[in-house]
């Protein structure tokens, strides 16, 4: 290895057989060159799709009640179950810090609108100012609903960009203007837009308290929404939303006197179980992605294997030269194995910077949907370069000490 | 230097054995100038390639300057072509890459003598074989009687005790090859032992006997009296 003789002849021989050195090289290079962009882009796809699903969902639950399907303490199915401020004030304030956003929701389907000629029919939702964040709602114009609306019961209402085209289509910023809904006069104070588009803009939010006072509502609820705060981690986060809407679920059938077992009553969705799923699907393009890296590692290791056989071969009369100069069989395969495993380890580390370099300059720049960032881990990357180059002396090793072995007579004839 | 005795070697062609050497018992002393002769396939390159331990004899024994040469491995024997052997090939055997200067030192490489010093006695005897101005050209670049000479600068390059020729002039023209003669006989008056496989007379008249080799088996062995090639030269 240090043998200053032996590295100046290796330097000779590679400056000697510029091409051979350069074909050895390149099929490293591009082998270490392809696994790492492939991998890079595995990472880049993974990084799109988390943040994909981080734009659209969040980590709502959401809460809603249907009727009793089983007996329990003496109380017949079939009961209806409804939600009310209560339930919402006391979960409220049970995990007031956990609890990211919150809101109540009292719903009136097809109430009729009307402003001045024009009417239409369109849900209204009362809810409370979070509801904003849970919808991930943008405002085209003025404000969402805020506290002071909540509880002063004011008579405002945000439409949305879909209602302000149909309903009130000839005014252009329609803050202030008033809207009749059930024949009561309504304030507009913002208009929303909902990235989700048409079928997400059909809807009317007002105060929750407004809505449960015009429409008869008294305390009723529709639906409870909460938001937990971010955990750490993805896995902790999942855990957090498990445990919170299992204690929710056991707290409602408490107090509305459900069946523990009872599935239908109480309702939950956890939009974290579906963010499971992408994450799912990311490690499965991630799998893919390893298993084509691994397959291209296995071309690289027999292209690299071919060369070495080749260049065995080419060499095989020189061998016989050497031996008949009164080099040792070892010292014919070390030279060979050191030639190769230096060229290799050359080639690899180049290949590997240069496709590092190119992930690291452009990789930032690279704006594909669901492909973000492609980057890769160093140490992957340099693990296989190491495999390469420890292949490429392994397929070396055995022709060449074949070759040494072999009577110099008959390696000399080799022509 | 050389003992040999009931030397036999046989190739196998196919199905068929090919019996070239059929008992060899032959000795040389220190210092001796032996020609083989013989016609092709008498066995004469393939009794130079067993001294030369480049090939291995079925039977018989073979001392090499007081060391019985037996069992040998590839390892025992690339040391022992190191510290006693020197090769002139009728085909060369230059290494193609490398430069005339470079050829004739390779040899001083697997002796562990130093890169300058291998580079300056080279030089010496490219100089020897009048091919000083050819040292970094090629052996491409070279007519074949040049490469003959690279190879014989090369094998005395590593100044061995025995050194073995197989048909060294074969490739050169007359002149020349009394040039070589004239420098073999030089060595061989430094006190070093030469084998030379040649079937021309004038060559084996050069030497200082001659040993006839015909179907296997030697035929004749005499001394001569020497032709001194610087006569020639």
């Amino acid at each position: 290895m240090f043998d200053i003789e032996r590295w100046q002849e290796i330097f000779d021989t590679i400056r000697k057989n510029k091409l051979r050195t350069f074909l050895t090289g390149i099929s490293v290079a591009s082998g270490i060159f392809i696994l790492v962009i492939l991998l890079g882009f595995g990472q880049g796809m993974q990084n799109g799709i988390d943040k994909e699903f981080q734009a659209d969902a969040s980590n709502m639950i959401g809460v809603w009640t249907q009727v009793t399907t089983k007996e329990y303490k003496g109380l017949n199915p079939g009961r209806v179950i409804q939600l009310r401020d209560e339930n919402y004030n006391v979960v409220e304030k049970l995990y007031q810090d956990k609890l990211e956003y919150k809101s109540p929701m009292y719903r009136v389907f097809q109430a009729s609108i009307n402003y001045g000629k024009e009417s239409g029919a369109y849900s209204i939702w009362g809810t409370s100012p979070d509801f904003q964040q849970l919808e991930n709602a943008y405002m085209s114009f003025g404000r969402f609903l805020n506290y002071s609306d909540q509880r002063q019961k004011s008579k405002v209402v945000v439409i949305s960009n879909k209602i302000h085209k149909e309903l009130l289509g000839s005014i252009e910023n329609p803050i202030g203007e008033h809207i009749e809904i059930s024949g009561l006069s309504f304030q507009v104070v913002g208009v929303y837009g909902d990235a989700g588009g048409g079928r997400e803009e059909e809807k009317i939010y007002m105060p929750v308290s407004t809505a449960q006072g015009v429409f008869n509502g008294a305390d009723r609820l529709n639906m409870l929404y909460f938001t937990l705060k971010p955990a750490e981690n993805f896995e902790q986060s999942l855990a957090d939303s498990e445990k919170f809407t299992n204690e929710l679920k056991t707290y409602l059938k408490q107090v509305h006197t459900v069946a523990p077992d009872d599935i239908s009553a109480i309702n939950t969705f956890n939009t974290l179980e579906q963010v499971k799923r992408f994450h799912n699907l990311s490690g499965g393009i991630q799998f893919f992605f390893w298993f084509v890296g691994i397959c291209t590692i296995i071309a690289g290791i027999v292209g690299v294997s071919n060369v070495m056989l080749i260049i065995v071969k080419e060499r095989t009369k020189e061998i016989g030269i050497r031996k008949a100069l009164g080099a040792k069989p070892i010292s014919v395969v070390g030279l060979i194995l050191h030639e190769a495993v230096f060229v290799t380890a050359v080639f690899g580390f180049g290949g590997l910077i240069f496709s590092m370099g190119l992930l690291e300059i452009f990789g930032p720049m690279v704006e594909i949907d669901y492909i973000v960032n492609p980057s890769i881990d160093f140490n992957v990357a340099l693990t296989t370069v190491f495999l390469l180059i420890g292949a490429g002396a392994l397929a070396g090793f055995f022709p060449a000490w074949k070759a040494a072995r072999i009577k110099p007579i008959i390696a000399l004839r080799d022509e | 230097m050389i003992q040999i005795k009931n030397l036999h070697k046989s190739y196998k062609m196919g199905s068929n054995s090919l019996h070239v050497l059929k008992g060899i018992d032959f000795s040389v002393e220190e210092g001796e100038l032996v020609a083989i002769m013989g016609s092709s396939g008498s066995g004469k390159s393939t009794l130079l390639n067993i001294l030369g331990m480049l090939d291995g004899a079925d039977s018989g024994d073979y001392v090499l300057d007081g060391v019985p040469i037996e069992n040998l491995n590839e390892t025992k024997a690339a040391q022992y072509r190191n510290k006693f052997l020197g090769f002139v090939f009728q085909s060369f055997n230059l290494i193609n890459y490398k430069n005339a200067m470079e050829n004739v030192a390779l040899p001083l490489y697997y002796q562990k003598v130093g890169r300058k010093e291998r580079q300056e006695k080279a030089l010496k005897y490219l100089g020897q074989v009048g091919l000083k101005e050819w040292a970094t050209h090629l052996p491409s670049e070279l007519s074949g009687g040049q490469k003959q000479r690279v190879a014989i600068a090369r094998a005395m390059a590593a100044e061995p005790k025995v050194l073995l020729a197989d048909e060294p002039t074969g490739a050169l023209d007359s002149t020349t090859s009394y040039e070589v003669m004239d420098l073999i006989q030089k060595i061989n008056d430094d006190g070093n032992t030469i084998l030379v496989v040649t079937h021309e007379p004038d060559i084996a008249d050069m030497c200082k006997r001659i040993v006839h080799l015909k179907d296997g088996v030697i035929v004749e062995d005499k001394k001569i009296k020497q032709v001194r090639a610087s006569a020639y030269v």
